[in-house]
């Protein structure tokens, strides 16, 4: 009887190893076909910037390029990452070596990115980072695997803070969150304002994932600062923009600046609480015709306007699948330098160009939200007040930690 | 201009009003926590989860039924507390004769449920939900602006804190309730219905933290996940309170909410943290809490 | 443990019969084991061994002391987070590596332990979370761990300087040992005289005191031993990964491990690991399916209906429907 105990246990314990087996060598490994692979949060925080509708954008650029490369068969595999690098850097093993996947499109929390390029890195795999904003990805942990496209934190204070700056914001009170990401932020700003002679004139540390702002708006209502600067993002930055509605520091003359706000946060907040921000973006649904022609058919399919991140998500594969077109190879090595050699010329971007250490540089736009009178739909959001050229708005390649930056 | 511990006096009481008026919310909230632990002896991890679903059913009551914020103030409650009293019947009755640990981890589910149901309709983005027309703007009060919305959630905190206090500490049902707890059998044996009163008084409890969610719908971001940080903070604050008194409970909110707001003055990066700080603290000095009545 | 003279023949016979019973189902899981990387994908079957070890080492503490820490979370990432760090900055053995992040969350664990150790149930799971709280704000902080980056780009290096262990497979067999080497110190542990206390205080605290026994030593060595392990685990999973993250530090981590011990069995061996199997190939399945957005509703429903109707988990669950059908 003690027998069957352990003949049970072994079926039970084989059985469960069933299942990891049966996804290691279920698929038929083909070359005759390119895969592609979709890693991004699909159920936490992050879900709303890429998550299921990114994999839509991802769809419409096979779709748009004909569902065929070369006569092969493109076919998608998606994953929920969970935000966990544990989780994304097995997913991307596991599709490289037993999936035999050629591209991984997606990739948003910054520690995701990081983990599964350098799982990539010296394989044939190529990475298009869409989501991330950490400018790290395309400086020190760099790789010949991957390319940044959509944005990143650099253009982002760059634009907001000296735009704000030239529009008279010269006093400013930095509203932080306290991690690696936040004083990233904030350094940039606080650098950015002072060489275009602004000054930082208070601030304060807050931890993340704060609830309650009210006594950090407090405290940048004190400080009497022509500006108060939100270096933090997702719920913090929303709440901080709800509280300081609340407390009137708009009435009172103070301008918010939100460094890292996306499409999806300002139509969380609706115009009434949000009109008259400043942010920067890398694309915006409405910015001309062509954009906005995309965006319809991106509406049509998903009931939302898209995001910079699942504009990107098109752009990038549709020029990553021309390269594949264009040399017949599905090897990253081949891809990336052929992407390199090409512009982009989409609805994303005009005269886009890959740099060597892996960061699309495009225009990025100076956008502010619109009042409540002047915005017509739910999503009609943002006007665009400038835009910012390319080489002006990234990281310059003088000031790279990339190894691949000679 | 008088300055204390570096800081100006008018910013500093402006501060610790703040404070105050955070932890009336705080205290409010941990109410319900207090009532059903204190009263059931049931750990309720789904709290801030139903937290979130009163705020999310104001928002609802609003979007599709045009149901204005004062009528979603008793309504929101009502349909929580409601599905509170089907968990209970339905899910926690079942174990909670057992061990105290397993109604912790099942509630714990419930609100991984929850959220993630939640999370999937709704994405994560939030929801704003519009202060009404007649809490909007503030009062200058000299040494600071104060949003009359933040004076009316004090004073509907202290209210029902007040109320329930009295409720359950001075009134016959409060009493029933009480006695029923601590000996069932004897209870119904004098007639009281004491399965009905447990199932009554844990969606009581939830109905309370669904208040909070409706007060915090216009100053918050409504969305999925914004009880689950709040959770873990409400519930230091009724284990510093110890965790069978209602009025440590609401004591201990009031002082977290000074204590959190004199924090983020003068070492904001520790906020999220010093509550954990003075709870092992406190634990260490008086095992059962504050008010607490031995383990 | 003393049985009369009349008896004992008897009783020793029928336990030489379990215990050759016993040893032949570990050489059968071995066996499985030693076979399992031609069969499955070694780095998942690895993340599985870290995660089996964790519950193990958590199990340890809520099924054979009574004491559920709602804060282990905490050993796990400090013994990645040092490993991690270490290997990155000094060139060190992998095995060096390993056994200083132990040492650095074993030292946590007797820090944590001493704080809490006087206190019961909801009190001692409150203290672990709020201690645990703090050390996630701590390493959310502090440079060295990269933050929400990570920190990445960690060398597997090589075993003792001889084994290579950036092969999938060498590194699979070390984590393995690695494995089997904390498994049989807690079936040790559970076995011997300290073990006997320790259920002795989990079934019956007073009476345990009464009979002279200082049961505060007792939880506090199985706490310290509970941390070491999880550090360990921890810390081994680091060098698979080559990374370790905040997401190792956050309360949910903890709650998943108390989910993964309670679908397998809390008080049992083998439930851990079992537990540790499921939840994995679970999410792991799910998520690359059209369900990929429902993985936290499921593994929450999993949750209630395990606590509602099978509490004692897979393997308790199999012990009992064996003592009712074939005694």
């Amino acid at each position: 009887m003690k027998m069957m105990k352990t003949a049970l246990a072994t079926a039970i314990v084989s059985t469960l190893f069933m299942g990891a087996t049966a996804h290691a060598d279920g698929h038929k490994i083909s070359d005759n076909e390119l895969r592609i692979g979709y890693l991004a949060d699909m159920s936490g925080t992050y879900r709303d910037l890429a998550g299921p509708n990114g994999e839509e954008a991802l769809k419409m650029a096979i779709e748009d390029f004909g569902g065929k490369v070369k006569g092969k068969n493109i076919t998608v595999m998606s994953a929920d990452d969970r935000n966990s690098p544990d989780v994304a850097s097995s997913t991307v093993r596991e599709w490289i070596e037993s999936d035999k996947v050629d591209m991984v499109q997606g990739l948003v929390a910054s520690s995701v990115s990081i983990a599964s390029t350098k799982v990539m890195n010296g394989t044939d795999t190529m990475g298009l980072v869409n989501g991330s904003a950490a400018s790290s990805i395309t400086n020190e942990h760099c790789t010949p695997n991957h390319i940044h496209w959509t944005y990143d934190t650099y253009p982002l204070a760059n634009g907001t803070a000296s735009a704000v700056v030239a529009e008279g914001g010269k006093t400013w009170f930095m509203v932080t969150a306290d991690y690696a990401f936040g004083h990233a932020l904030e350094s940039d700003v606080t650098r950015v304002v002072e060489s275009n002679g602004g000054e930082i004139v208070g601030g304060v540390r807050h931890p993340l994932s704060t609830d309650d702002f009210s006594s950090y708006m407090l405290q940048a209502q004190a400080s009497g600062a022509d500006v108060v600067g939100l270096a933090n993002a997702g719920g913090d930055t929303v709440n901080s923009i709800i509280t300081a509605g609340e407390f009137g520091l708009a009435q009172a003359g103070q301008t918010v600046a939100a460094l890292l706000l996306f499409l999806t946060d300002v139509h969380a907040l609706g115009a009434e609480t949000a009109q008259g921000i400043q942010l920067t973006t890398g694309w915006y649904w409405d910015k001309d015709a062509e954009a906005r022609a995309w965006a319809d058919r991106f509406y049509d399919r998903t009931g939302a306007r898209p995001s910079m991140v699942h504009a990107g998500i098109y752009s990038s594969t549709m020029h990553y699948l021309k390269g594949v077109e264009a040399t017949g190879s599905d090897k990253a090595a081949d891809v990336r330098a052929w992407m390199a050699d090409n512009e982009i010329n989409d609805m994303f971007a005009k005269g886009g160009y890959v740099r060597e250490d892996g960061r699309m540089v495009h225009d990025m736009y100076l956008a502010e939200v619109k009042t409540p009178a002047e915005s017509k739909s739910d999503w009609d959001l943002y006007k665009i007040v400038r835009t910012i050229p390319g080489d002006e708005a990234f990281r310059p390649l003088s000031q790279s930690k990339c190894s691949l930056v000679k | 201009m008088t300055m204390i511990f570096g800081v100006p006096a008018a910013a500093f009481y402006g501060q610790l009003l703040l404070g105050l008026i955070n932890g009336a919310f705080y205290a409010l909230l941990s109410l319900g926590l207090a009532v059903i632990f204190g009263l059931l002896k049931i750990i309720n991890f789904a709290h801030g989860a139903q937290y979130m679903l009163g705020a999310f059913a104001a928002y609802l009551l609003l979007e599709t039924l045009g149901i204005n914020y004062w009528v979603a103030l008793f309504l929101a409650p009502i349909i929580v507390g409601a599905l509170g009293v089907v968990i209970e019947r339905f899910l926690l009755r079942r174990i909670t004769h057992i061990d105290h640990i397993y109604g912790l981890l099942l509630t714990f589910g419930l609100a991984l449920v929850i959220q993630g149901t939640f999370t999937n309709w709704f994405g994560v983005s939030g929801s704003r939900y519009p202060v009404p027309e007649a809490l909007q703007g503030g009062i200058n009060l000299g040494f600071m602006y104060l949003p009359i919305y933040r004076a009316w959630i004090v004073a509907v905190a202290l209210v029902v804190c007040f109320a329930v206090w009295f409720l359950i500490e001075k009134t016959k049902l409060g009493g029933y309730l009480r006695a029923g707890t601590e000996n069932s059998a004897l209870m119904q044996a004098f007639g009281v219905n004491v399965p009905l009163l447990v199932t009554l008084t844990y969606g009581f409890g939830v109905g309370l933290a669904a208040l909070g969610g409706v007060l915090a719908a216009p100053v918050y971001s409504v969305s999925p996940d914004m009880g689950s940080n709040l959770l873990i903070v409400v519930f230091a604050v009724v284990v510093i309170g110890g965790m069978g008194s209602i009025v440590g409970a609401i004591l201990t909110g009031l002082m977290m909410g000074i204590v959190e707001g004199l924090t983020k003055v003068y070492y904001p990066e520790a906020s999220s943290v010093v509550i954990f700080l003075v709870m092992i603290i406190v634990l260490l000095v008086r095992p059962s809490g504050l008010f607490g009545k031995g383990t | 443990m003393a049985t009369t003279e009349t008896k004992m023949t008897a009783a020793q016979a029928s336990k030489q019969a379990e215990n050759r019973r016993r040893y032949i189902l570990y050489a059968v899981l071995l066996a499985v084991a030693l076979v399992a990387p031609f069969l499955a994908y070694p780095v998942f079957l690895m993340k599985i061994l870290c995660f089996a070890l964790f519950a193990c080492a958590f199990n340890l503490l809520l099924g054979y002391a009574g004491l559920l820490s709602f804060g282990h979370a905490a050993f796990l990432a400090t013994g990645g987070y040092m490993t991690g760090f270490l290997l990155s900055t000094y060139s060190i053995t992998p095995e060096v590596g390993i056994i200083t992040g132990t040492l650095a969350a074993t030292v946590l664990g007797t820090f944590f332990g001493i704080l809490s150790i006087r206190r019961q149930g909801i009190y001692f799971a409150m203290i672990t979370l709020a201690l645990a709280q703090m050390v996630f704000f701590m390493y959310l902080q502090a440079d060295f761990t990269g933050g929400e980056d990570g920190l990445q780009g960690v060398p597997r290096g090589h075993l003792f300087g001889i084994f290579d262990l950036s092969n999938n497979l060498t590194m699979y067999y070390f984590v393995l040992a690695v494995f089997l080497f904390g498994f049989l110190l807690i079936q040790r542990t559970v076995h011997s005289p300290f073990g006997q206390v320790l259920k002795a205080i989990r079934e019956n605290e007073p009476r345990a005191i009464s009979l002279g026994y200082n049961t505060d030593v007792y939880k506090l060595v199985a706490f310290v031993l509970s941390a070491a392990l999880a550090g360990l685990a921890g810390s081994t999973k680091t060098v698979v990964f080559q990374l370790a993250s905040l997401g190792d530090a956050h309360w949910h981590m903890s709650g998943e491990i108390i989910l993964m011990t309670l679908v397998g069995g809390v008080g049992t061996l083998f439930g851990p690991v079992l537990g540790a199997t499921f939840v994995l190939t679970l999410e792991h399945q799910l998520s690359q399916s059209f369900l990929g957005d429902w993985v936290d509703v499921i593994l929450g429903v999993i949750f209630v209906v395990v606590v509602l109707t099978f509490r004692a988990g897979i393997v308790g669950e199999i012990q009992k429907f064996m003592k009712k059908n074939f005694k």
